[in-house]
């Protein structure tokens, strides 16, 4: 394998793992804080439409993300609102945020069918990325880095913070929290609404680093794979990272596989299509066999939590 | 927060009764009203959407087409959510169904007979269930969440839909089409009133909701399903075992989105093709939650979403109004519904000058 080829590669799996670590950074606040919002695809088609919409409006992808950012927060507080307020059932929730995100995504997503965006290229000076070995460090776009940064910044957050810590004691046992005078109900407002941006976040990078345009349903399934990670990293972002990059190599050989032909002929490319989907099922059952039964879950993660006084 | 939640001794009937209306009202009128604001004609929306397929007695075989394999699948979901087993996969078993009962289609292209459409049945059950009975075996053995997995093998079914009708079950005469040939009238379902689109799949439809009203309201199983959902405690020294309400959970949810998969690729496709897959599935997940989950609610909801389907449909032609926007209309139906659950088990009571947090602390000791 020449270095070229595998630059190339790591390049082709950064950029694929970017949008699902982000969106499942971002879902990882939200259930250590003991909320599961099973709405991370509904969220990531929101933020992809809008951030494709921005950027196609505005010719600047900055605005772009910020765009995907917000909307990915507004469509999470009708989820909050539910949730937190009324106490609805978050599974189920959860469920209908992702069917409105489908359906929000279609229809806004029509007029922009089609039409082509620049794609949000690393903003470093080409000359720093001639380098074969310079590329990997500096070739990416901005997302990989934000992405990266986010990483340690929600570990930071979570283990060094005074607010990471109530958050997850919010998280572990929302009555003690709530007794010791900390708002429990706000602080899930709060972790719900960074997980809505992350998600947004994340949804727009399909557009703005895979693929520069608009499909409808584009980020097929990658939200529930964001889900599936969080699982498997047992809420701790370091593992996340790991896991969303294993799951980048995956899609990276099907995109491989795809244009290579030879040796990847033999497996038809509908089964390479599968594979993402097929090894999260199997770093479940690799994580709940290793787990047994102490899979580091926040004890609260789901339930209701309602005010007693 | 100005409003304070007052839990109700017990569910009020009432509004469990009331609060699916209420969610389609309020669809109605704040759908009605946000469209407005974005520049649709949001209340022609609303009249063509809700109203108009109602009113034209010419669409009313559509609603029975649309509404049948809504039905069937949400009856079967809705057994899985009493007992909190989350199959949201559905879509996924409706697709294996289809492919199912297809195989047969194609293994019998030769014969004929009345054995073949029952046949082709028992194949899309039996798809639907062995489809189901990983994520089923990955959850009593492994405690992998059903949720994750029955999602992640729709994505995978409809690339196994696509390989079959884009390689080894392509048909020899579609000129290229991605398509199977097309079935035998022995293969194909039946028209049941004379003269109109309406299959042997609505028939079937009534016919499974009593049966499940009967075992959900009437068997033992049914009060199991019930106890193993509001009280696992209880329901283990009961001596119902999780594994097992899991297992039979799913297995009947998928073989019903299964059979759903097999009325409809017996019935209005008539072969398979790759738009095969139309959300059936995953619609009914709002079909089950608006019939309150019980079968009878079930049929009532799956009319309702079918009207919206053909409803879209006819908005989209008489006032050009979006037909993703029905996806919007649906959700927010399921919004409005699980926040008027509150009403079903709080009271809501305006926050007067008490202090949020301050008599907790006594409460705790």
């Amino acid at each position: 394998m020449s270095v070229d080829l595998v630059i190339a590669i790591i390049i082709t799996l950064v950029g694929a793992s970017t949008p699902i670590l982000i969106a499942a950074l971002g879902e990882l606040v939200v259930e250590k804080s003991g909320v599961l919002n099973l709405g991370v695809e509904g969220m990531m088609l929101t933020g992809a439409v809008v951030g494709f919409a921005a950027t196609y409006t505005t010719g600047s992808p900055w605005l772009g993300v910020l765009a995907a950012g917000f909307a990915g927060m507004a469509v999470s507080m009708i989820f909050a609102v539910l949730t937190l307020t009324l106490s609805s059932n978050q599974v189920a929730t959860g469920l209908a945020l992702t069917i409105f995100g489908t359906g929000f995504s279609a229809l806004f997503g029509q007029p922009y069918t089609g039409k082509p965006i620049d794609l949000f290229r690393s903003v470093f000076p080409p000359e720093l990325a001639m380098h074969p070995i310079f590329k990997v460090v500096f070739g990416y776009s901005p997302l990989a880095y934000f992405s990266l940064i986010m990483v340690f910044a929600v570990w930071w957050f979570l283990h060094r913070t005074r607010a990471g810590l109530i958050l997850r004691a919010v998280g572990e046992s929302d009555i003690s929290a709530h007794s010791i005078g900390y708002p429990v109900i706000g602080v899930r407002y709060l972790a719900v609404a960074f997980g809505g941006a992350m998600a947004g976040i994340g949804g727009s990078c399909f557009p703005l680093i895979l693929t520069p345009q608009w499909v409808e349903g584009l980020t097929s399934g990658r939200g529930w794979i964001a889900l599936a990670l969080v699982v498997f990293a047992a809420w701790k972002p370091g593992r996340l990272l790991i896991g969303a990059y294993l799951f980048g190599l995956i899609a990276t050989m099907e995109l491989y596989a795809k244009a290579a032909g030879g040796a990847f002929r033999i497996l038809p490319s509908e089964l390479w299509a599968s594979l993402p989907y097929l090894a999260t099922i199997l770093v479940l059952v690799l994580f709940s066999l290793r787990a047994k039964g102490r899979t580091g879950a926040p004890a609260c993660l789901g339930k209701p939590f309602v005010p007693m006084n | 927060m100005p409003i304070k939640l007052e839990k109700r001794p017990q569910p009020s009937r009432l509004m469990i009764y009331l609060t699916p209306v209420l969610a389609v009202a309020l669809t109605m009128i704040i759908g009605g009203i946000v469209f407005s604001l974005i520049g649709f004609d949001g209340f022609g929306a609303v009249r063509e959407i809700f109203f108009a397929p109602l009113i034209n007695t010419l669409k009313w075989q559509d609603l029975a087409v649309k509404a049948a394999p809504l039905v069937i699948i949400a009856v079967g979901l809705s057994i899985g959510y009493r007992a909190n087993v989350w199959n949201i996969g559905a879509e996924g078993q409706y697709i294996l169904g289809g492919l199912a009962a297809t195989g047969i289609a194609l293994m019998t292209k030769d014969m004929s007979g009345p054995w073949i459409l029952p046949l082709m049945a028992l194949a899309g059950i039996a798809g639907g269930m062995a489809w189901v009975a990983v994520p089923a075996w990955l959850r009593t053995r492994f405690q992998v969440n059903e949720i994750l997995t029955t999602l992640m093998l729709t994505y995978v079914s409809i690339n196994l839909l696509n390989y079959l009708v884009f390689g080894p079950w392509k048909s020899p005469h579609a000129f290229g089409q991605p398509q199977t040939i097309s079935f035998s009238a022995d293969q194909s379902l039946p028209y049941i009133i004379p003269g109109t689109i309406v299959q042997a799949g609505a028939p079937i439809a009534i016919i499974i909701v009593f049966i499940a009203w009967f075992v959900v309201s009437r068997s033992l199983f049914g009060f199991q399903i019930k106890t193993v959902g509001a009280a696992p405690f209880a329901a283990r020294h009961a001596g119902f075992s999780a594994s097992q309400t899991i297992w039979i959970a799913l297995l009947v949810s998928g073989g019903l989105a299964g059979l759903a998969g097999m009325l409809e690729v017996a019935g209005p496709f008539g072969r398979m093709v790759p738009q095969f897959p139309t959300n059936y599935g995953f619609t009914a997940i709002i079909v089950a939650f608006l019939g309150r989950l019980h079968p009878v609610g079930i049929l009532i909801a799956g009319i309702v979403l079918a009207i919206t389907f053909v409803g879209g449909e006819v908005a989209q032609t008489t006032i050009a109004f979006p037909y993703p926007a029905v996806g919007i209309f649906q959700s927010m139906m399921l919004f409005f519904l699980l926040a008027g659950d509150v009403l079903v088990r709080y009271r809501l009571r305006l926050r007067g000058s008490t202090p949020a947090g301050s008599t907790s602390g006594e409460a705790q000791a």
